[in-house]
């Protein structure tokens, strides 16, 4: 098994968190993973995307040719990386930040209003948490239960009171 | 029989290899003689800069490193984080602390670095042949500004003491010179001063000493501390430029 | 202990937190910001020191000033950074004193960018210093693999008194991978420095005899011995650290060579070459001085080309040709500018080189 993802948003949107979480519970689960960010000089409002390879073997090379899950978090990501996706691949798009239709008809589509749905819960910088909920339902990369527990670590302590919602947030496209 | 003068420990036996007439080593004996009788010689770690005085290790009779070219600011830095308990001071002339080592001499000084820096000021670089330095006097002769330097050419001299005064965590700057036995007297003062600052951990602390370099100055060893005296002093005026509270 | 998911960087200063650095002297520069900024917090916690240095210069020369009083020093920085510290590297050769010295390198020459290169390659193994003087250089290709190298940079210092330099890049100073902190070693307390270090400038209280760090020699004979018993040092220093990996050289007909992030590249185009019938091998050299000459012995003669893959414009390439004297054709394969190319691309490539060798 090894699965190759690439999550692309703006600085911000919590789309570098959603490659931690997801690579923080794979290596829980005993997995060799990497997580590559892009870097570049803007803080914010640049783009911010990575790579996260998860495996049962070691794994040669960070870098990516395609993408077995790709994230396009808005429409600059959409438009850049769509032909990054394998064929028969994982595309999921925050169709709240993306007014256009994917064009490719080689791979399947999920669209989640992440933003939207956000605001609907009360927690409008939960929607990467929204996204991530439906990432590990949708590729069964890791196991619901790692993600908890590596949200507990992420929201203790004085971020403690943000952890209700946060879960509220990954558990809405979970089931 | 009474003992009336010894040499102090602080010195090595070897003869130095400063040129006759040299302030050097008065600036070197005056350093190690207090260190000496303040019974500090053994818990010292001194840094030599680039320039006439990068021998001084082979004279002060303690621990000391080389320095890189006007590094030796950042150099006592390292080792003050490693000794915070010892006393640690830079020897610096204007060449390597005003020129190339501007950038250092002012960043130990903006950290309030707990060292003590003692500035040999002679206005000249001397290892290198009399080449004209950042402390050069405007109309004073050396071997890249024949005819005397000029503001046009090379700005004004630099005025170290002044400088340092300005920032917050250097809390002690004092110019002495090194002519008559008076201003001697006053120099040792000083380096107490430097070395209470410092033992007190109070700050940074710099001590400027007008100096003389006869042979490139092309004076009589007795002509080049009448120079100092009445030119460079009208320049660079001496006196305490800052004092802690407390500090005698 | 168990693995923990840290970005290279932060696990970088780990490492030399837990090898018992004493002093960490560091100045902004992107792609190794985070070295700095883990250390100012976490190596006072340790007992150590960090300064927020003014410059690379004063950086280096702060390094020199606490490794020659017998701290452990490490500092890092990235490739125009480590243009600046030229002086005080020469010098810390010369002076004796062990440092360690990280260059999470971009892409160059001048400002360049910030996205990973190896472009520093002549100046890490050759020294932009002057004089007779020898760095020996590591290039991890993991983060554990650049964790454990810093660990024990630190010892391999303190033997040879003499700086040692680790050379990754900006992919693998951002990156994350699990990674196995070793433990931690502890400072050496100031008042045990003279046993251990009894060079060191300690204070004349604290050992025997007066002790000078010094790099001036004004006579010609007196210079020329120093640096016979540096190079005494090297060479012993050649035969112990070489170290290098060789991946797949059975019947290969075409060999890579590449180091750090370049290597982890090659090792996936070896995969896609496979599945189209063609046999490729890889010799990832570990230490770039002293070179792993040796390695290249292990070429079968079935290899029709030796590649030198590379995150610039071609500079290992003359230690291969070096390493291969003759014996088979060698090629280049590089992106430079801070472009890291696809392990496709680098597959494509080889490829027609090998075609065209046959």
């Amino acid at each position: 098994m090894k699965s190759k993802m690439f999550f692309a948003g703006s600085g911000g949107q919590g789309t570098l968190a959603i490659g931690q979480m997801i690579a923080k519970a794979a290596m829980d689960e005993g997995k060799e993973v990497t997580w590559l960010p892009s870097y570049g000089p803007e803080m914010r409002g640049g783009t911010a995307n990575c790579t996260v390879v998860v495996s049962d073997k070691p794994i040669s090379c960070p870098l990516i040719n395609e993408a077995d899950v790709l994230l396009a978090m808005n429409l600059p990501s959409l438009l850049k990386f769509e032909s990054m996706v394998a064929p028969g691949g994982l595309l999921i798009v925050n169709s709240s930040l993306v007014p256009e239709k994917p064009k490719r008809t080689d791979i399947r589509v999920l669209e989640i209003p992440a933003n939207e749905k956000a605001i609907e819960l009360g927690n409008d910088r939960a929607a990467n948490m929204i996204i991530l909920g439906a990432i590990v339902r949708e590729t069964g990369i890791v196991n619901p239960d790692t993600v908890y527990h590596q949200l507990e670590k992420m929201f203790s302590g004085r971020k403690a009171s943000f952890l209700p919602g946060n879960i509220k947030a990954f558990e809405l496209y979970l089931k | 029989m009474k003992t009336v003068f010894e040499p102090t420990k602080g010195m090595t036996p070897a003869d130095t290899s400063y040129c006759p007439g040299c302030t050097h080593g008065i600036a070197h004996r005056l350093i190690m003689e207090v260190l000496d009788e303040r019974g500090l010689l053994g818990n010292t770690i001194g840094v030599v800069p680039i320039g006439c005085s990068i021998n001084a290790h082979h004279f002060m009779n303690i621990d000391m490193c080389e320095s890189t070219h006007g590094r030796a600011p950042a150099i006592a830095t390292g080792i003050r984080r490693v000794h915070p308990d010892k006393v640690v001071f830079t020897y610096q002339g204007d060449g390597d602390l005003a020129s190339i080592g501007a950038g250092e001499i002012v960043h130990a000084a903006h950290r309030g670095e707990k060292f003590s820096t003692f500035f040999i000021n002679n206005a000249i670089y001397g290892m290198t042949g009399g080449q004209m330095a950042p402390t050069t006097l405007i109309g004073q002769k050396a071997t890249t500004c024949v005819s005397g330097r000029t503001v046009e050419q090379a700005g004004m001299p630099l005025r170290m003491c002044e400088i340092l005064s300005q920032i917050d965590c250097c809390v002690y700057a004092e110019r002495v010179m090194l002519t008559t036995p008076a201003n001697i007297r006053k120099a040792k003062k000083a380096i107490n001063r430097a070395l209470d600052v410092q033992l007190q951990g109070l700050g940074f602390g710099f001590v400027e000493f007008l100096s003389s370099c006869p042979t490139n100055w092309g004076l009589a060893p007795k002509d080049a501390l009448k120079y100092v005296e009445e030119k460079m002093s009208a320049y660079y005026p001496v006196g305490v430029f800052k004092k802690p509270e407390g500090i005698d | 202990m168990g693995k923990v998911l840290m970005k290279g960087n932060e696990a970088f200063a780990e490492a030399a937190i837990r090898a018992g650095c004493k002093c960490y002297f560091g100045y902004p520069i992107t792609p190794q910001n985070e070295i700095p900024e883990y250390m100012s917090h976490e190596l006072p916690k340790a007992g150590g020191a960090f300064v927020q240095a003014e410059s690379e210069l004063a950086a280096i020369s702060m390094a020199y000033g606490a490794a020659a009083a017998g701290g452990r020093v490490f500092i890092s920085t990235s490739s125009p950074g480590l243009s600046l510290m030229q002086e005080g590297l020469g010098f810390i050769c010369s002076a004796e004193v062990p440092v360690v010295v990280l260059n999470v390198s971009r892409g160059g020459p001048g400002v360049g960018g910030i996205q990973p290169g190896q472009a520093d390659y002549i100046q890490v193994t050759r020294g932009g210093y002057n004089g007779d003087c020898k760095i020996p250089v590591f290039a991890p290709a993991g983060i554990q693999e650049c964790v454990d190298t810093i660990y024990k940079a630190f010892d391999i210092a303190e033997k040879y008194r003499n700086p040692v330099l680790i050379f990754a890049d900006g992919m693998m100073g951002q990156m994350m991978e699990p990674v196995v902190l070793p433990e931690a070693k502890g400072i050496t307390a100031v008042e045990d420095i003279p046993s251990v270090k009894p060079w060191a400038i300690t204070g004349t209280d604290h050992h025997e005899g007066r002790n000078v760090v010094y790099s001036l020699r004004m006579q010609p004979d007196v210079l020329e011995a120093h640096v016979e018993h540096l190079f005494e040092k090297y060479d012993e220093a050649a035969k112990e650290l070489v170290d290098y990996k060789a991946y797949s050289l059975d019947e290969a007909e075409l060999v890579f060579v590449a180091f750090g992030t370049m290597s982890r590249l090659c090792m996936e185009a070896i995969e896609i070459l496979g599945e189209r019938g063609i046999k490729a091998g890889l010799i990832r050299p570990i230490s770039l001085w002293p070179y792993p000459d040796a390695a290249f012995d292990l070429i079968p003669s079935t290899c029709k080309t030796v590649i030198s893959t590379e995150l610039n414009m071609g500079q290992m390439i003359f230690d291969v040709k070096n390493a291969v004297s003759g014996r088979f054709p060698v090629d280049f394969i590089g992106r430079t500018g801070g472009i890291v190319p696809s392990s496709l691309e680098i597959a494509d490539r080889a490829e027609k080189i090998l075609a065209s060798r046959k």
